[in-house]
This record gives C-alpha cells, structure tokens and sequence, in this order.
C-alpha cells in the first residue's frame, strides 16, 4: 500500500473512569478499499468508532485523515472531512418523506423549498452514480427496513461523506437484504468510496471486507488480509482462545405436549393485526426456534406465550391450563404453572438496572421462598441465593452487591438466564438468548439451553441470528408479518430457504 | 454512553446536598445583602430563632413532624416512578378525617381508643383522596400529577364549605368546629416529657413526632425488606420488568398512592390533634407542596427524609423569628429563602455534580 490511507489512527487511548475502553490502538484505513473491524462486544469497536466520529474525544493518541492530522471534536467536524456513519439504529423521523429526512439538519435556508428542489436533484444524481434508488416522496414509515437503511446511507452521502461507517449494519436484515447491502457497498467501493464495516458477525467480514481488524479488550490483536484468513482463526483471535463454533447435541428424545397455540391473534387498538393465526407446539425434551426479522411478530407471540398480554382471539394451553381472550393469564400464574421467561430485552424487562444483581436475581420469584418469609424479604438469602445462581453460570464479577447495570450484557445475560432456568421450569421461553453477548457467554449460553432440553424441558428459542437458530433448534418455525410461514425440521434447514420465508415468500 | 465516574455514596449522601444548600444560603446571603440587611446577622438570627431555645427547638420538631410526614408521602410514590403533588390535599382530607372522627366520638370514647381511631381515620381519608386521581390514572390514563394538583383545589374547596356551612362551631364568627374533649387531644411534647422529668418550655411540638418517626421506619422496611415494597421500587425503575415479573401496575398504582396518601395525612394528626384541637382551615399551609422539596432534598430516603425536613422546620421557625426581629425581612423574604433552598436542592440537585465529579476523580488520579 503505497498511496495514503484515507484514516490513520496511532496510539488512540480512551477511558471511562477506571474502564481502559481503547487501549493504544493503531490502524490504518486504506482507500477505496472496505475495511472490516470485528470483535466481541465491549472490544472497543464502537468506542473507537465514536472517537473518529467526534462523538467522544480521545485521552491520547492522533487521527490523520489523508494524511492531515485532525481534530475531531463534534461530529460536524467528522462530516466535515467526509467521514459519515450509519448507525445500527436508524435516525431517521418516520413520518417524515426519504427527501425531507436527507435534508434534515442541512435544510439550506428558512424556506425548505429551495433547499428541497436542490436535494432533489443530488438525490438523483446519487441514485444514477451509485446505483442507490429511492423513491424520494415515499415516507419513511412506509419502505422496508433494507430501503431504510439505503436511505440512511444516502443521507451520509449527500452531506459529501466519502469515508463510510456502518455500524452492526446487518443487525435488522434478512439474509437476502444483507446480501443486497453488501452489494450496494460493492458499488460505493468502485467509485471510491471508503468503507469502514463493524460487527461481530464473521460471515459478513468474510463476505464483504477486503481487510480486517481484530480487536479484543481495547486493543487490536490481528490485521489480516480478508482472503488470507478463515473464520475460525478470527473467531479464535477475537475469543483469546480455541472456540467450538459448532454445537454437539444428541437427538431430541421429544415428549408431551406443553405449551399448545391454535390459531392464536391479536390486534392492537388500531386495529394492525400483529399475530394472525398462529399454531404451535411445544413438547417436553426439544427445541423449538422461531426465526425471522426482527418485527414481525416474535415479540407479541412471547408476549401472549408468557402472559404479559392476553390474545385477542384464539387458545393457549399451557402445562393443561387454557387461556384465551376471556380467560386471560398474568405472568405470575405463568411462573406458577412451570413456565419461566428469558425476555427478549433483558435491560427493558428482565433487569432492573438500577437494583443490585442479588435483587435481580428475584425478579418476579420475590413473594416466595425462601426469599419471602413472614411478609419479610430475607435480605442475606437473597444474597446467597444470588451468589449461588453466580458460581453455577459463572457470571463475572461475582458480586451480587454490584448494581446490574455494572455488569457487561454477557454477564447480565446470564444472571438472567441462572433465575429463570434455577427452578427447573417445564417450559423455557427464550428471546434473544444472545443478543449482546459475547462468543464465550454465547457457546455456554447454548450449552446450558440444550442441558435443560435433555432434561425434558421444552424450549422455546426466539432469535434474529439465523445461525443461533440452526445450530440449536430441533425444529424450526419461521414467522413473517405475524404468520407462520414456515416449519422446517433443523436437518433439513438451510439459510436460503428460511430467508425466502423469513421474507414471506412461501418456500 | 458511558457515564463520568459516578460519586462515591458517602459523597452523594453528605457532600451533594450540603454543597447544595451552601449555595442557596450564598445566594441568599446576596439578596439579604441587596435588601440592606447585614446577612451574617440574619443568619445568627435564623440559626438563634431555630435552635436557640428549647421553645425554639420545640417549633422546629412541630414543624419538621410535618414535613416528615409529606416527605415520605412524596418519596413512597417516587419509588413507584409517580409524582404525588397532591399532598397538601391529601393533608388537609386526611385532617378532615381524624377532626370527624373525634368530633364524632370524643364524648363517648377514652384516648387509648378515640387516638388510634382518629389516627386511622386520618390514614383513611387521605388515603382515600389520593386513590381518586390513582384510580384515574390506573384505568383511565389520566395523569397523576395533573389529577392530584386539581384535587388540591377541589380539597381547599371542600373544607372551606364544610367549615363554612355544616361544621362551624354553633355561635362561632370565625369557620371553626367545636373545640375537641380531651381524648381527642394528642399529648404535648413539654408535657410527656415533663413526665419523666425533664423540663422543657412549653411549645406546638406534641407526641406525634413519635408517630413520624414510626412512620418513617415503617417505609423503610416497606420499601426495601418486603416483596409489595420490591415490586413497587421495580414498577418505579422500570414498570416493564414489573409486568414481566408478574405485578399488575394497576393494584401497585392504587397501592402505593393509598400509602402515600394515608402519610400525607397525617399532618393532620400533628396539626388538629396535637395542635389546634379543633377543625380549622388552612392549616396544611403549603407543607404538601414543600414535602416534595424534602423528599427530593432526602434523596428519597428515610434518614435524608428526617434531615431535610429538620432543616426546613429550622427554616419555617428561625425564618419567622427574623421576619419578627428584623422588619425590613418580611414573611415573603423567608419564603424566598426556602424557595431558593427548594430551587437549589430539588431542581438543581444535579448542578454541582459534575464538579464535585471532577474533584473526585482528579483528587484520585492524583493517587497512582
């Protein structure tokens, strides 16, 4: 590499109070070129990315953007020299046209007019140079999330951004709209643009990235040329050590039913039908998965499953209890009947951030004991009882003082994991067993689901990651828009076939 | 985002707050001193006028057993994640109960009875206006903190037509019930203490300081050593985590703003009961709305709940001492004290933060 890396960072230090976020990291970014940067999540990446960005300023350390050192202090500056950056969630105002969000924050003027006929016209000359076509006059709200994120790219662009940022960009995608995406960076790559990719998903570095960065506890640990390296050598490089990506399980020895949807609905205030006609099964000693993008249901159907909210119309059996509109449940007499619940978004729900990791650990077991005695919470078995679920799931630090939010996602993950699965439930509901988790927590994760499987629990697996799905489930349910569209037994699986009906299309 | 190193306990607990009211009373100092008076002076007479006597002291506990009470009143829903402002009306429904009570059964009952009656009575009925706008939030959506400030109104309302019209004293110019016999009055603080000895100058401080202190170990072991008390600081922290572990919000709502009432009105126990011995009107006289500056100044907690409302006892009593000695402090001039205190520690409680952070941490890197 001869010609100058559009980024150079040498020696970036960040810290967080006692956290050493970024230790001393050097890399260089080349042009025209798309450079991937893959660890485990709290490796720094999105940390060192913000300091790029000027969302954060580094406590050392220097950026050279071709060639010229900077200062990046604000994200205006970032713009400023062409760097943009799409971000995992997207920002974009929903009932807001794909034109008027481009030229938010850049509106050109007091009257939007000019300022819009101008974006026009930019628009399309993106559109035909980049092969990026948006309908302009569409409203956000109304475009897939793959047209959203094309949006997102071309709102960086048109603010003359010519190094490139994405963030987890597959996140939210199918297979398929992932594919697409890598395509269109293809495209952006050809026309020099420079492309700086994030995630933790190797597949992705290996399919799309020309080189690639390892970083692991605020340092980069490997630089390597995209074809000269293999997915397990990176997996082993990001984990400090040999990791299993595949995971060994016997046949399922499948028993009674236990949990028994017929045609299961719901409809919300506005009327949206947000489940239409669900049917499933769950029976004692396997795992079912439930794939699909995120959205299309997953979350309701948990919902329903765990008692938070009642069906509009259809039955739920659980362990021979029927519930349905008239007869609704709450998630206390869920508990009671055997049914325990890994919610999907464990800060929102099943985590109390600001409580210590001890009262987490009771969250929603509270009223019983031996935690509850004499209409008295028994403070010191609480702490044991904590300390306990700690050492069997290893969950680091072992401090069930320490406040839950002080734990990484990993860690949090798992202490949610030793509650609900600590009293040997008959039925598991699993959402997102390892979303934010790393690749250590994630192989004990899936270890510790099958181990309760064998037990003769039924479980239920609802995830995004196509791969977390495939290699746990024993059966696996495909939802789109609400539906089911698909039931596929895991051997005969594929990723092109789920992904034809995690977009609808019947296979 | 990752947030600045947070505060070491002790610091947030002892150093915030008093940082806090060093700048109010600076500030006050320049407004004294804007007024024409000599500030260090003021103070002397503020500190004098509040602690200076055992008369003195007597009025500042009277008055701080009123802010315990609406302070807890406040802290209790603000574990719940909801914004009681309605206990000045909850205090002065909650006073209604105990005087109808007592009105009621003082001639037929002794006070080993007619005392826990009228006390009950007092829990009661301010419970009772709290769970209204409770009720209305709980199932109809209606918010809380409007609701309670309207139902400040409609009490204010209330008492001035029943004082006015049904329970005026017969023969009375003046909208006063009856005066209560002597089982319906609580037992003053000179005198209890009289009798085991201890002679102190007789003033408005009555044996219901015992009951705020009650009160005030009640809720910590209600919030923090029971499973109703968890489920309401999780509703409070995150009402989603609350519904997945199964506590239905609705009940928790009703509950919490039930509690938080039946505290609030038990200013009326210390203000009719220990004090005026009959129904008067207007005697919450603001100690709802300052109990939400008490619970803020308190963090919320039983022991910074006691500290800050001795303050703003010392406050209420040394402030009207100086407005007596010093004629150009009047009445108003001490309440824009307390008002900047207010200002200082409940909407600026966070304003020193980020200073005392950076004291922290730089006194720390210091240290290799």
């Amino acid at each position: 590499m001869a010609a100058v890396p559009a980024i150079e960072l040498s020696g970036i230090q960040k810290s967080f109070g006692s956290v050493h976020a970024v230790r001393g990291v050097s890399l260089s970014i080349a042009k025209g070129a798309i450079t991937g940067i893959v660890g485990e999540n709290g490796a720094g990446k999105s940390t060192l990315m913000s300091i790029l960005y000027g969302l954060y300023r580094a406590d050392a350390g220097e950026i050279r953007i071709d060639g010229q050192p900077m200062r990046m202090d604000n994200p205006h500056d970032a713009i400023a020299h062409g760097i943009g950056m799409v971000h995992q969630h997207f920002m974009l105002v929903d009932t807001f046209t794909v034109l008027e969000n481009l030229v938010l924050g850049a509106e050109g003027g007091p009257l939007l007019a000019g300022g819009l006929a101008a974006a026009r016209a930019e628009l399309e000359r993106l559109a035909r140079e980049y092969g990026l076509s948006v309908n302009p006059d569409a409203r956000i709200a109304d475009l897939s999330v793959g047209e959203q994120q094309r949006v997102e790219i071309l709102k960086v662009l048109f603010r003359g951004a010519n190094i490139l940022i994405l963030d987890e960009p597959s996140a939210v995608l199918t297979p398929q709209e992932t594919d697409q995406l890598f395509r269109i960076l293809e495209t952006l790559k050809e026309r020099g643009v420079t492309i700086v990719l994030i995630t933790h998903k190797l597949r992705e570095i290996m399919a799309a990235t020309d080189h690639v960065y390892v970083m692991r506890q605020g340092q980069i640990v490997a630089d390597r040329r995209t074809a000269d390296t293999s997915p397990e050598e990176l997996a082993e490089l990001m984990v400090g050590r040999k990791v299993r990506l595949q995971l060994d399980k016997a046949a399922p020895k499948v028993g009674d039913v236990l949990l028994a949807a017929e045609k299961l609905s719901l409809v919300d205030q506005r009327g949206v039908r947000l489940l239409d006609n669900v049917d499933l099964e769950l029976r004692a000693g396997e795992i079912v998965g439930i794939a699909g993008v995120s959205g299309n249901g997953q979350t309701e159907l948990l919902q329903i499953l765990s008692g938070i909210r009642r069906p509009s119309s259809g039955t739920l059996t659980v362990c021979g209890r029927l519930i349905d509109a008239h007869h609704p449940t709450d998630p206390a007499e869920m508990r009671a009947l055997g049914l325990a619940h890994v919610p999907e978004d464990r800060l929102r729900q099943g985590m109390v951030a600001a409580f210590q990791a001890s009262e987490t650990a009771i969250l929603g077991y509270q009223a019983e004991p031996p935690f509850c005695r004499n209409y008295l919470l028994d403070q010191p078995a609480v702490g044991r009882h904590c300390a306990t679920l700690m050492d069997r799931f290893d969950v680091r630090p072992r401090a069930p003082a320490l406040r839950s939010s002080n734990f990484s996602g990993g860690n949090q993950q798992k202490l949610v994991l030793a509650r609900e699965m600590d009293r040997t439930p008959r039925v598991l509901l699993v959402g997102q067993p390892t979303r934010g988790v790393d690749i250590g927590a994630i192989e004990f994760i899936h270890r510790e689901l099958v181990k309760s499987r064998d037990q003769g629990c039924a479980v239920l697996v609802v995830s995004v990651e196509l791969d977390e799905i495939l290699s746990l489930a024993d059966r696996i349910v495909v939802m789109f828009a609400g539906r089911i569209t698909g039931e596929v037994p895991a051997g005969r699986a594929d990723e092109r076939t789920l992904g034809l009906m995690m977009a609808g299309a019947h296979a | 985002m990752i947030a600045r190193r947070p505060l070491p306990a002790w610091a947030e607990i002892a150093v915030l707050p008093l940082v806090n009211i060093a700048l109010a009373f600076l500030t006050v100092g320049i407004i004294v001193r804007i007024i024409g008076v000599d500030p260090f002076h003021a103070l002397s007479l503020l500190v004098v006028g509040a602690l200076g006597s055992s008369e003195s002291i007597g009025y500042t506990f009277y008055y701080a057993t009123n802010f315990i009470f609406t302070g807890l009143a406040v802290a209790v829903a603000f574990h719940a994640g909801l914004f009681n402002i309605g206990g000045e009306g909850q205090a002065y429904i909650g006073g209604l109960g105990c005087g109808l009570a007592i009105l009621a059964l003082d001639r037929y009952l002794p006070a080993p009875l007619m005392i826990p009656i009228a006390i009950l009575a007092a829990a009661l009925f301010g419970a009772a206006w709290a769970a209204v706008p409770a009720w209305l939030q709980a199932w109809r959506g209606s918010h809380i903190v409007i609701t309670t400030i309207m139902f400040n109104f409609l009490a204010a309302a209330l008492m001035v037509y029943l004082m006015v019209n049904v329970l005026i004293a017969p023969g009375s110019m003046t909208p006063q019930s009856r005066n209560f016999a002597d089982s319906g009055k609580l037992m003053s603080m000179h005198d209890a203490l009289a009798a085991i000895g201890i002679t102190v100058a007789p003033s408005a401080a009555n044996v219901s300081i015992l009951l705020a202190v009650l009160c005030c170990i009640g809720v910590w072991v209600f919030l923090w050593h029971t499973p109703w008390g968890y489920a309401l600081r999780t509703m409070g922290h995150n009402p989603e985590a609350a519904v997945y572990a199964g506590t239905n919000l609705r009940h928790m709502t009703m509950l919490t703003m039930c509690i938080s009432g039946g505290l609030a009105g038990f200013v009326g126990v210390n203000e009719l009961m220990g004090v005026h011995h009959r129904i008067v009107l207007d005697f919450p006289a603001g100690y709802g709305f300052a109990g939400i500056a008490v619970a803020l100044m308190g963090r919320s907690h039983p022991v910074g709940i006691v500290l800050a409302a001795l303050l703003f006892g010392a406050l209420q009593q040394g402030g009207a001492e100086l407005a007596f000695e010093i004629p150009s402090m009047t009445r108003e001039t001490v309440v824009v004290i307390q008002g900047l205190i207010i200002l200082f520690s409940g909407a600026l409680v966070n304003m020193p933060r980020p200073w005392l952070q950076w004291l922290f941490s730089s006194r720390r890197a210091e240290r290799p």
